[in-house]
């Protein structure tokens, strides 16, 4: 096995492993930056997977190749009701935000197999025949060295996450809505005496973690497991919210932590066929993911700050 | 608008948080058609209907208990500890080892000594997260998933790698615990059917006791209470913040290791690998928020929770509903009391009708100290 090959094999089963969490990350940074803590992305991203998962066995042979897109955007629209959920729960009704969100977690994979079941008679579902499959970029795969590696035969939705997540970027940080949103979780009463909409805006920080965060589910069953069951989504959502914090609440860092879980995932995944690594036991690369991502929050990190009013209810003084 | 005082309503608010919750499995039941009222009829009779559903449902609860007080202990310090299940695994499977592993020692020092090594080998993993929280700030939510992963890799390995074989059955199961080891008794069981209730729910009633003493009569409990409250307040009155946080996660894991000794000295009498994080883990952090994080409130949340469990099973073999139902109502059930403000708007105070406009900041304390 050349360099080349090796790094191609394992920047583009990073990408496939990333995939998910960018997105879902991404709606996390949107919602705890309007000053709503979201640990029910786990929850959120199973909806999305099961309904990606029905649309795409449903209209596969009559949509083709465009199905598992579609079938994603229902996944982000299921994602996005789902999420109405914790919105209304934290936002209107006063909830403690960590409770509300496990309320999802605890509430998704049950629904979810009691629909598969009323709708398939069986605890789990058939494997899709439309998936993500690998794509290569045209022109862009033609590039030497750079193109193999980088944009033949990758993942088109991790790439769309990686820009996404720099348009997001230029959302929150440089236009008015952006603005009004960070504000509303840093300090929603001077927020509010500005003019602000705070409920609307958090509003729309949950209702993005929520489709961001379907679709993120929808990618991961539609590339990654290809079927929907009660263990489909374990521990993704939770490692999207790590990212969230590791990348320290901004689309970026988000981003970019995402793609280091990812890189970290493939490796335990494809470390048999690298040479060097294949011989070291499998429990190492098991757990280096985890034991990296502890080292590295402690050593260059220490501590995180949220956003200032994360977490903390607004109660409008009438 | 019912008028009722505010002790009343206390009470009032978890209970229709619980019909609510049980009716939103009725209207799903009904929307696919099944019948709501033979399937809460099958469910009932099968946890309480007779001796050994009433055994197992205690069974059931037992190592709940434990996790739950755990997570509660934690929570109150201001710490969401995700990590119990990795905590109970590490419990489970280091008592079940160190029994395999001493098979003549007397029961009164074996059986003693097993589950004090639970208890630590989940207090050292929770200590990690507080110790990595307390000196270098790292946000508990990642170390303790993290923690999760690694102690669910780490245990397959040292089971499956580690371990002797001579105490292993497969690559996958350990042998059965012998009896000086085992928290199973006999006549306790026989009581009960047949059902693999055991000493486990001694030691439980025993933990909520000590849990409530912990947080009510102690300097310990008082500080963990006051740094969850306000951690710069308490810090100003001379509390150490530091030793607060490696405490609270202590005690939360010990806890948690317990609830891992319970379920493999007790229900399960081995260690078998496990694929995903340990569900005792999960389904405590859920009794804990139903019960509130008291211990009264722990106790008849982990009853509840497990008449639902053991009842949904049968639910699903008499009545032929999707054992599901059963998660979705417990989820909708903790839903209900996370917006029990809502449902408190039903009821007015009795004595002091709320006519004095409440500041913004001391709504969002009440709110906060409510949630605690």
């Amino acid at each position: 096995m050349n360099l080349q090959t090796m790094l191609s094999l394992i920047v583009s089963s990073t990408l496939v492993y990333s995939a998910p969490l960018i997105f879902t990350a991404l709606g996390g940074v949107f919602s705890e930056n309007s000053g709503i803590v979201n640990v029910g992305l786990e929850g959120i991203m199973t909806m999305g997977a099961f309904s990606s998962v029905v649309f795409n066995l449903t209209f596969a042979s009559s949509l083709g190749r465009l199905t598992p897109w579609l079938g994603a955007l229902v996944g982000g629209i299921v994602g996005l009701l789902f999420s109405l959920l914790h919105a209304v729960a934290t936002i209107n009704f006063r909830a403690d935000h960590v409770i509300s969100g496990t309320v999802l977690n605890l509430m998704a994979p049950p629904l979810g197999v009691f629909l598969i079941k009323a709708l398939y008679d069986k605890g789990q579902t058939e494997n899709i025949s439309a998936n993500f499959g690998y794509y290569s970029f045209p022109g862009l795969a033609k590039i030497p060295v750079i193109g193999p590696i980088f944009f033949a035969n990758t993942s088109a939705p991790a790439w769309c996450g990686i820009v996404l997540a720099i348009v997001l970027w230029w959302v929150l940080y440089k236009t008015r809505f952006g603005l009004q949103l960070r504000s509303s979780g840093e300090n929603p009463q001077a927020a509010d005496t500005l003019g602000v909409n705070v409920y609307k805006m958090r509003y729309a920080g949950v209702l993005m973690s929520g489709f961001l965060g379907g679709l993120g589910g929808a990618i991961f069953a539609e590339a990654i497991s290809g079927n929907f069951s009660v263990s489909t989504i374990v521990g993704q959502g939770f490692m999207a919210l790590a990212a969230v914090i590791f990348g320290k609440w901004n689309p970026i860092g988000a981003m970019l932590s995402s793609l280091f879980f990812g890189f970290a995932q493939s490796l335990s995944i494809i470390g048999n066929q690298l040479p060097g690594i294949s011989h070291i036991p499998s429990v190492y690369m098991q757990v280096a993911p985890y034991v990296i991502t502890i080292v590295v929050l402690v050593a260059f990190f220490g501590k995180s700050t949220a956003p200032a009013a994360d977490g903390v209810n607004y109660i409008k003084s009438k | 608008m019912i008028k009722v005082s505010a002790k009343t309503k206390q009470i009032l608010v978890p209970i229709i948080s619980v019909i609510a919750g049980f009716l939103v499995g009725a209207i799903i039941m009904l929307i696919w058609s099944y019948n709501p009222f033979e399937g809460y009829a099958s469910m009932f009779d099968s946890a309480l209907g007779n001796m050994n559903g009433i055994g197992e449902t205690i069974r059931e609860a037992t190592p709940l208990i434990f996790t739950a007080i755990g997570f509660s202990i934690a929570s109150t310090a201001g710490f969401f500890n995700i990590g119990l299940p990795g905590q109970a695994q590490a419990g489970w499977l280091s008592s079940v080892w160190f029994v395999l592993a001493n098979p003549h020692m007397p029961k009164v020092i074996l059986l003693p000594l097993a589950i004090v090594i639970g208890a630590v080998a989940g207090a050292i993993i929770a200590g990690i997260a507080g110790f990595l929280r307390a000196y270098f700030g790292t946000n508990e939510v990642i170390t303790t998933i993290m923690l999760n992963y690694i102690v669910l890799y780490s245990s397959q390995y040292l089971m499956q790698q580690v371990m002797s074989a001579k105490l292993r059955v497969d690559t996958d199961t350990t042998k059965a615990v012998s009896p000086n080891g085992s928290l199973h008794l006999d006549w306790l069981s026989n009581m009960f059917g047949g059902a693999r209730i055991n000493a486990g729910i001694f030691l439980a009633i025993i933990a909520t006791i000590i849990f409530w003493f912990i947080m009510k009569k102690t300097t310990t409990g008082f500080e963990i209470k006051a740094v969850g409250l306000n951690p710069f307040a308490s810090r100003y009155a001379g509390m150490s913040d530091k030793k607060n946080i490696i405490t609270s996660m202590l005690l939360s894991g010990a806890f948690a290791g317990l609830g891992g000794v319970v379920q493999g000295l007790g229900t399960y009498q081995n260690y078998f690998t496990q694929t995903a994080s340990v569900d005792i883990g999960w389904d405590g952090l859920s009794v804990a928020l139903l019960g509130g994080g008291t211990a009264l409130g722990i106790l008849i949340a982990s009853i509840l929770f497990s008449i639902l469990k053991i009842g949904g099973l049968g639910m699903q073999t008499v009545a032929g509903i999707p054992y599901e139902i059963v998660s979705i109502v417990i989820a909708a059930i903790i839903f209900f009391i996370a917006i029990s403000y809502v449902i408190g708007l039903l009821f007015k105070d009795k004595k002091t009708p709320i006519k004095v406009k409440e500041t913004e900041s001391s709504q969002i304390d009440k709110e906060g100290a409510q949630a605690k």
